[in-house]
C-alpha cells in the first residue's frame, strides 16, 4: 500500500522582512523508487512554488544537496523515501550560511577554504607542450584519486562538533584536501609548509574526535585515517623525523 | 544597481569557462566567471568516461595520431562537422592532456605486464610494455580506432574540473557563484557584458566586459528526459538567441546517450561498453552484433541509441511502469574493476536502483544527453554576429562534433577549445578597445526590470510556469526524439507556437521576493520553447538522416542537398526562427563517404538534383 508521506520543512526567506523562520508541512502521496529530489520538486510545482532548495547533477557526484535529513546530514538526491519513515523533517545544513528555506551557500566557504589551504599544486616546474608528461606509478595516481572524489557537498562540516563551536575549524574534507597534495609527487611543498597551515586548532588539533565526519559523508572517503596520518606525520616532522607513508598509498 | 567592470566576463564556471578564464588571467585580464552553482558543482563535473587524446601510450593506443583521431571525429560527425576546427581539436588534445597532467589531475596511468581486456564480454588479453610505465593510459570508447579515451577511473570530468578550479583560484579567477545571466547587453555590433540575477537575493547586477564569453554548457533541460544536471536549462543560449543577431548552429541535432538508467535517466558512463560491457535484451540475447557486426556495442552513440529503440520497438525490451528497457551487462568486468574503474556507475547502481551490478543487470535505456548545436562560433570562438562575444564548450557549436558526438569528445573539447579560445580571447583583449554607452545599458535592465514586474503582478496573464513546461516536454518527446518525421515535427512546431504565446502569459503565483525558484524560471521560460522550436523547425526543415537527425520519411544522408549546417536566428516578436545555412565544412580534407557502421543509404553530393 502506498504510503502518505508527511514533510516537515524549515521555511525562512531572509530576503522577506515579513517572514520569520518557521516549519511547514507538506503532504505527498509516496510513489515507487521516490527520493528527496522527486518529492521536493514536486511539492515545489504542486504546492509550493517559493520552496528553496538546491539540485544540480541529481546524481550523487555534485555535492548540491547536502541536507540535514531526520537529523543527518546527507545528499537529498539519492535518499530513496522508502528508507524512511512516513514523517520526514528536512532541515538546512547548519554552519554554512543560509540562502533560503533549504538552501545554504557552500560555494563561498569552500573558496575561502582553498585559499587558506593552497589547494593547488605548488611546483617551479614551467608546462613544456612538446615535452612527453611526467611519468607517475599507477598506484600512486589511484591513491590520489582515492582521496580527490571529495565533492565538497559540506556534509562533514556540518556534521562535526567542532565546526559547531569554532568557525575558523577547516574541517574534515579541508585535512583530506590537504593530505592529497601531500600524497602526490608533483606538489613540491615540504612538510613543514604544509603543517604551517594545519597543525594547530583551526586544523589537526581542532578534531574531538567524534568520527561524525566519516560517518556522514556520502562518498565514504576515509577522513579520520587521513586526520590520524596527518597528526602522527606533524608530530614526526616536529621532531625532524621522516612522518608515516599515507595509508592510501600501495 | 551594482554595475561591475571587468576584461572577460565568463558565462559558466565549468571547465570550458574556467580553460578561458585561466588563459585570460594567466595574460593578465582580470576575469569574473558566473555560475549557477559553485564552480565545482558544473555538470562537468558529471562527466564520468574520459577525453580523448591521441597519445598513443598505452597497447591497444599503439600507433595512434592526430590523423586518426581527426578521421574518427570526422566519421562520429556523419561529415557534419568543420573539419579544420576538428583537426585543430586533434591536432591539440595531446598537449591539454598532458598540461592537465601538470596541474594535478590524476590519470590513470599505463602499468606494464599483461592484462586481460574484456571486449563483447569475451577475455582478451594485452601487454603493456616496460618503456610506457607511468605515461597516461587510455580506454576504448565508441567509434574510435584505437583506445584514445584518458581517464581518472570514471570520475574523469570531476578529477578534471577539481584541478581546473584549483588553478583559477591559484591565478584569482573569480568566480561570483548563484548568478544567472538574463540577458546580453550589445549596441547592435558589440557585445558589452550581461544582465545578470543573483540567485542569493533577486537583485539584479550589470556586469560590462571588453570581452564576454558563453559557456554555460547543453541545454538538454528543454527534454523531460535528460542526463543532463537541472541548471543545464539554456539560459544564456536564450541570452544570446535574444540578440536578434547572434544565430545559433545545428540546434536539430540532439545526441541521445544509449545508457540512461530507468527510470531516473542518470548516465551510466561509455566506458561501461569501453571496458567490454555488453547489452542484452529481454531474452538476455546480446543483439548489438545483429545490427552491426563490426563494431556491436561500440558503434558510435547514434547507432547504438537507434538500434536499440528499433530493437525494442520489435517487442524485445523489458516492459515497466516506466516503458522498456534494455540490459546493460558489466557482470563479468569482475568485482575489482567495478568497483574501481567504474565506481561511479556502482555507487548509481547501488543508491539509485538499489542494485549490485557485480551480479545484477542494469536496466538502461537512450536517453537525452548532449547538444551538438549551440552558439555559432568561428574557428577562434568567435560567435557570429556580434564582435567580442565568444563560445566554447557545450554551449557553443565551434563545430567539430557535426550531427553525432564521439564519447570522450566533449570533456576533451572542454579543455581543448577552452585553451585554443582563450588564447583568441586573449588576443582580442590586447587589441581591442570598447565604450560602454550608458544609454544603452540602462535600456537592456529596464526592459528585464519590466519583464520581472510584469510577471510578478501577473500583467500579461495568469498561465502557471510549470503547466507550460511539461506541454513543452510532451513535444519534444513526441517530436523531436530519437526517430522524426514530418509529421510528427510539423504538428510539434505549431503546437509549440501556441505554448509560446502562453509562455508569455505566464504570471507568478508567489511573491517572487528573494531569489524565488518560480520567477527564475518564469524568466526564461518563452525563451525554452522558443530553443524548442529552433530543434523541432530544424528538423522538420533538414529532409534527411545525418548522424543523431534520424527522419523516417527521409532515411538518406543527403549530402547533394544538406551537406549543411543550420543557423537559427530569432528576431523580437517572431513566431519562428528564422533559418539560414552554411557550408559544413569550408574544406573536405576526408570527402564524404561511408561512417563504417549504422548503415544506411547516402545521397552522394554530385548526385543529380531532383525536380521539386
Amino acid at each position: 500500500m502506498a504510503r502518505t508521506l508527511t514533510f516537515k520543512v524549515f521555511r525562512y526567506n531572509p530576503q522577506d522582512p515579513a517572514d520569520a523562520p518557521h516549519m511547514d508541512t507538506f503532504v505527498l502521496d509516496e510513489t515507487e523508487s521516490m527520493t528527496l529530489f522527486i518529492a521536493l520538486n514536486r511539492i515545489r510545482e504542486e504546492q509550493d512554488a517559493s520552496l528553496q532548495f538546491d539540485f544540480c547533477c541529481r546524481a550523487g557526484v555534485c555535492g548540491s544537496c547536502a541536507m540535514v535529513v531526520n537529523g543527518r546530514p546527507t545528499l537529498a538526491c539519492h535518499t530513496k523515501t522508502a528508507d524512511y519513515p512516513s514523517e520526514i523533517t528536512l532541515l538546512p545544513l547548519p554552519f554554512f550560511k543560509l540562502v533560503g528555506d533549504l538552501s545554504v551557500d557552500t560555494g563561498t566557504w569552500f573558496r575561502e577554504m582553498y585559499q587558506r589551504v593552497e589547494s593547488w599544486i605548488h611546483t617551479d616546474l614551467d608546462f613544456d607542450p612538446n615535452e612527453q608528461e611526467e611519468r607517475m606509478e599507477n598506484d600512486v595516481a589511484n591513491a590520489i584519486y582515492e582521496l580527490d572524489r571529495c565533492i565538497e557537498c559540506g556534509c562533514c562540516v556540518a556534521a562535526c562538533g567542532t565546526a559547531r563551536m569554532r568557525q575558523d575549524f577547516l574541517g574534515a574534507v579541508s585535512l583530506n584536501r590537504l593530505a592529497r597534495f601531500i600524497i602526490d609527487p608533483r606538489d613540491k611543498r615540504t612538510d613543514a609548509e604544509y603543517f604551517e597551515v594545519i597543525g594547530n586548532d583551526q586544523g589537526i588539533f581542532g578534531c574531538m574526535g567524534l568520527l561524525a565526519c566519516e560517518d556522514v559523508c556520502p562518498k565514504e572517503l576515509p577522513l579520520q585515517d587521513q586526520l590520524g596520518y596527518l597528526r602522527r606525520k606533524a608530530a614526526l616532522t616536529a621532531i625532524g623525523r621522516k612522518g608515516p607513508k599515507n595509508p592510501q598509498l600501495p | 544597481m551594482l554595475t561591475l567592470y571587468t576584461d572577460l566576463l565568463c558565462i559558466g564556471a565549468g571547465l570550458a569557462g574556467e580553460r578561458c578564464a585561466v588563459e585570460a588571467a594567466g595574460a593578465g585580464f582580470e576575469v569574473i566567471c558566473l555560475s549557477l552553482v559553485p564552480a565545482r558543482r558544473s555538470h562537468s563535473c558529471c562527466a564520468q568516461g574520459g577525453m580523448q587524446a591521441a597519445l598513443g601510450n598505452c597497447a591497444m593506443g599503439e600507433g595512434d595520431c592526430p590523423d586518426v583521431h581527426f578521421q574518427d571525429t570526422v566519421k562520429g560527425s556523419d561529415w557534419g562537422c568543420d573539419q579544420d576546427v576538428a583537426w585543430l581539436f586533434a591536432e591539440t588534445a595531446p598537449v591539454e592532456m598532458r598540461r592537465l597532467a601538470h596541474w594535478g589531475v590524476p590519470w590513470n596511468r599505463v602499468e606494464p605486464g599483461v592484462h586481460t581486456y574484456y571486449k563483447g564480454g569475451k577475455p582478451f588479453e594485452k601487454e603493456e610494455l616496460e618503456e610506457n610505465r607511468g605515461l597516461i593510459h587510455a580506454r576504448a570508447f565508441g567509434g574510435t580506432a584505437k583506445w584514445r579515451t584518458c581517464y581518472a577511473s570514471d570520475g574523469t570530468g570531476h578529477s578534471v574540473l577539481y584541478t581546473m578550479d584549483n588553478r583559477a583560484a591559484q591565478l584569482g579567477v573569480q568566480v561570483h557563484d548563484r548568478t544567472e545571466v538574463i540577458s546580453l547587453i550589445h549596441d547592435g555590433e558589440n557585445c558589452l557584458g550581461a544582465v545578470a540575477r543573483s540567485l542569493r537575493t533577486g537583485e539584479l547586477v550589470v556586469y560590462l566586459a571588453r570581452a564576454t564569453l558563453i559557456a554555460s554548457g547543453g541545454f538538454g533541460r528543454i527534454y523531460r528526459n535528460s542526463t543532463n544536471a537541472v541548471i543545464n536549462d539554456g539560459g544564456a543560449h536564450i541570452a544570446a538567441l535574444d540578440t536578434g543577431m547572434v544565430p545559433l548552429g545545428n540546434m536539430e541535432a540532439v545526441q541521445f546517450h544509449p545508457t540512461g538508467i530507468v527510470p531516473t535517466d542518470i548516465l551510466v558512463t561509455e566506458g561501461c561498453r569501453g571496458d567490454g560491457g555488453t547489452l542484452l535484451d529481454k531474452d538476455l540475447h546480446r543483439f548489438m552484433p545483429d545490427y552491426e557486426p563490426e563494431k556491436a556495442e561500440l558503434a558510435s552513440r547514434d547507432v547504438v541509441s537507434r538500434r536499440m529503440t528499433e530493437h525494442m520497438r520489435k517487442g524485445k525490451g523489458v516492459s515497466t511502469p516506466y516503458g522498456d528497457h534494455l540490459w546493460l551487462d558489466i557482470r563479468h568486468l569482475g568485482e575489482k574493476h567495478i568497483r574501481t574503474k567504474l565506481r561511479e556507475v556502482d555507487e548509481i547502481c547501488q543508491y539509485f536502483l538499489g542494485i549490485d551490478p557485480v551480479n545484477a543487470l542494469i536496466p538502461v535505456r537512450p536517453t537525452q544527453h548532449y547538444s551538438m548545436g549551440g552558439v555559432r562560433t568561428n574557428r577562434d570562438g568567435h560567435a557570429y554576429g556580434l564582435t567580442g562575444l565568444f563560445s566554447a564548450g557545450e554551449a557553443a557549436c565551434w563545430d567539430m562534433h557535426g550531427f553525432n558526438r564521439l564519447g570522450g569528445n566533449s570533456l576533451a573539447e572542454t579543455v581543448v577549445a577552452g585553451g585554443i579560445v582563450g588564447q583568441k580571447i586573449v588576443e582580442y583583449l590586447k587589441g581591442s578597445e570598447v565604450s560602454f554607452p550608458t544609454g544603452v545599458v540602462r535600456d537592456q535592465v529596464a526592459r528585464d526590470q519590466e519583464r520581472i514586474e510584469a510577471l510578478i503582478n501577473g500583467e500579461n496573464g495568469s498561465e502557471n510556469v510549470f503547466d507550460v513546461r511539461e506541454a513543452m516536454f510532451d513535444v519534444l518527446e513526441y517530436a523531436a526524439g530519437i526517430y522524426r518525421n514530418g509529421d510528427d515535427l510539423e504538428r510539434g512546431v505549431g503546437e509549440l507556437q501556441e505554448i509560446h504565446e502562453r509562455a508569455n502569459r505566464i504570471g507568478l503565483k508567489t511573491s517572487g521576493v528573494g531569489a524565488n525558484p518560480e520567477l527564475a524560471l518564469a524568466l526564461k521560460m518563452p525563451g525554452m520553447v522558443r530553443l524548442a522550436l529552433c530543434v523541432t523547425y530544424g528538423a522538420l526543415l533538414r529532409t534527411e538522416s545525418r548522424g543523431s537527425h534520424t527522419r523516417e520519411d527521409f532515411p538518406e544522408r543527403n549530402d547533394r542537398d544538406w551537406l549543411s549546417r543550420t543557423l537559427a536566428t530569432w528576431k523580437d516578436g517572431a513566431s519562428l526562427p528564422n533559418l539560414t545555412y552554411e557550408e559544413a565544412s569550408p574544406v573536405y580534407t576526408i570527402p564524404p563517404g561511408e561512417r563504417g557502421y549504422g548503415g544506411g543509404k547516402i545521397i552522394p553530393r554530385d548526385a543529380a538534383k531532383e525536380e521539386k
